[in-house]
């Protein structure tokens, strides 16, 4: 049946609102930052002539490391998150039904506290004369006494506390998702415990896995309150440098410049993530015609 | 079984170390010294708990006045884009759900590109629009960058609810003589109603906890409790009153969320023997 509302007109009006909404305050100004990268920099605080010499500033010793760090301590951050979130989600999954939301709803209740007060309260634990610095002093073997706050530790400390729950979630569902009896299915067959959990049960829960590490990847390449409180003056990223240039250097060129980067190395893993999906759906698929087809001629062979 | 016990240890300990830094807010609530954050003075004798920034919080003290501003400018701030943000989803969900063609396809990568990129991105782009656009930054560059990373949020959650939704309903709805209006607000709406509920409490508290964005685009002198409590690092003086208003708020939410748990466990109490 043709509704009234299934009209051109009547799609226009539905969609204008968030359209408009979007194209104006999402696409418009990230035009505006890619065009301000190819402009010079202004010493008033505006921006210059159109060249390129931003773009070539940005090969300047600071940056490429400040680049590379901010890489480095997001590979890291995800992977401990990974590592922590999947037997918690495999302990979860493996609880009846009561205990599972229990544990599920409590995963996430320290989010109902402000993000900030919390990496505050961080930073507060953190102070050199506190109790966990005392605890890190005396089990670190070098003689060498150094400092947890305002070091590259407390920001990665901090960063796996703050994304861990938006590792453990995603996983979660896919593991509550999964056959439990395959695993006893391997043991039957002689795999050993840890053999089936990485051959059986990491597959299973690939989805998962995938979700986990852009959920963790993408807010730790983004990072700017974390390095700021906890990182000092020894832990600078780019989401901190993008705020200087911005704000306090009024270069707004470099500022854009540098985001571009960070948009860029944020595509990149999802546009990888996306194409191994689509690789990974393609074989399953392909698999299953084989199957089929095998089963097809098995049957005929068995009638003749 | 073995495998097991390892990972439910991994789990307590993980728990143990999401928990940590909360117990630990709601106990500097009670902190004598504000300024060491110690319960111990400089002799080491123990100075006991006070309850002296909860007195600062409910009394107005002028210590605490600039925080409780910013926290009312929070509450305002959160609101008015829950709203708006409600608003603008829900019609950008119907329409995704409704029509597949090309503009749709466009409009979903704009709904859907600014989830994963990063806060600060978002912040920095609408920074420099309002700069470009010679726009003084204050409350109202405030709003509007919070409705502009709420509306992509709440229409993804309205979208979900909408793929249940059985488009016979509305369909009946018309056979039976109801225009696309009334189709609408006494049908979809309805049964939407969940779904944006859902969305706006999403929306509502990405806004009350963003600082990223905020930071950029609040220009001086308008601070939200987020970006203020983030301006107190040089100068805290006051932390203590920070973490009691804290304590606050989560003792309110939690027992907002318990009253919901309860009043739906009691809904549903109610329906099932009818149910069966």
């Amino acid at each position: 049946m043709n509704s009234p509302l299934r009209t051109r007109r009547a799609e226009w009006l539905v969609t204008a609102p968030s359209f408009l909404w979007l194209a104006l305050f999402f696409a418009v100004p990230a035009v505006i930052v890619l065009a301000f990268t190819f402009h010079g920099h202004d010493i008033s605080g505006g921006v210059g002539e159109w060249s390129l010499s931003t773009w070539r500033e940005l090969v300047d010793p600071d940056y490429p490391t400040i680049i590379w760090n901010t890489i480095r301590i997001s590979v890291e951050v995800t992977i401990w998150s990974i590592v922590l979130a999947v037997p918690c989600a495999y302990a979860i999954a493996r609880m009846n039904s009561r205990w599972r939301a229990i544990v599920a709803g409590s995963i996430m209740l320290p989010f109902w506290t402000s993000f900030v007060v919390r990496v505050f309260a961080w930073k507060t634990m953190l102070h050199p004369d506190g109790w966990l610095q005392a605890c890190y002093n005396f089990l670190s073997i070098s003689s060498e006494q150094s400092t947890i706050l305002d070091s590259e530790t407390a920001v990665v400390l901090v960063s796996v506390y703050s994304f861990l729950p938006f590792a453990i979630m995603p996983i979660y569902t896919a593991a509550e998702k999964f056959d439990f009896s395959l695993l006893e299915a391997a043991r039957d067959l002689g795999a050993k415990n840890f053999y089936a959990f990485r051959k059986i049960f990491l597959p299973g829960i690939r989805q998962g896995l995938v979700s986990a590490v852009l959920m963790v990847f993408i807010p730790a390449i983004g990072s700017y309150v974390i390095p700021q409180m906890l990182g000092g003056t020894n832990c600078v990223l780019i989401g901190n440098k993008i705020f200087m240039r911005a704000i306090q250097n009024r270069n707004i060129p470099h500022a854009s410049a540098l985001a571009t980067v960070m948009a860029v190395s944020v595509l990149i893993p999802i546009g990888l993530s996306m194409w191994w999906k689509k690789r990974q759906d393609m074989r399953d698929r392909q698999r299953l015609e084989a199957q089929t087809a095998r089963l097809f001629t098995a049957g005929e062979g068995a009638a003749k | 079984m073995k495998r097991s016990m390892v990972s439910v240890m991994i789990l307590a300990a993980v728990l143990a170390f999401l928990y940590v830094p909360i117990i630990l807010v709601v106990v500097y609530g009670f902190v004598p010294n504000g300024i060491s954050m110690s319960f111990f003075g400089s002799d080491g004798s123990f100075l006991g708990f006070t309850g002296k920034w909860y007195k600062y919080i409910f009394t107005g003290h002028q210590s605490v006045r600039s925080l409780l501003e910013s926290f009312w400018l929070s509450l305002i701030i959160a609101g008015l884009s829950t709203l708006a943000s409600c608003a603008i989803g829900t019609t950008s969900a119907l329409a995704l759900h409704k029509w597949k063609d090309r503009l749709q396809s466009i409009h979903h990568a704009l709904v859907y590109t600014p989830l994963i990129m990063p806060d600060i991105l978002i912040g920095i782009s609408l920074l420099m629009l309002f700069a470009a656009c010679h726009v003084n930054c204050g409350f109202w560059t405030i709003l509007i960058a919070h409705i502009t990373f709420c509306v992509s949020y709440v229409a993804m959650t309205v979208l979900a609810r909408l793929q249940d939704f059985d488009d016979r309903i509305t369909e009946a709805a018309y056979d039976l003589g109801a225009g696309p209006w009334y189709a609408f607000f006494h049908v979809e709406l309805p049964i939407l109603l969940p779904g944006i509920v859902a969305g706006g409490l999403l929306a509502f508290t990405l806004s009350i906890d963003d600082v990223v964005i905020t930071s950029f685009v609040n220009g001086a002198g308008t601070n939200t409790f987020p970006t203020y409590v983030s301006s107190m690092t040089k100068h805290s003086r006051n932390l203590p009153s920070v973490f009691a208003l804290s304590t606050l708020m989560l003792v309110f939410t939690c027992v907002l969320v318990g009253l919901s748990k309860l009043i739906t466990s009691k809904g549903q109490a109610k329906l099932k023997p009818k149910a069966s």
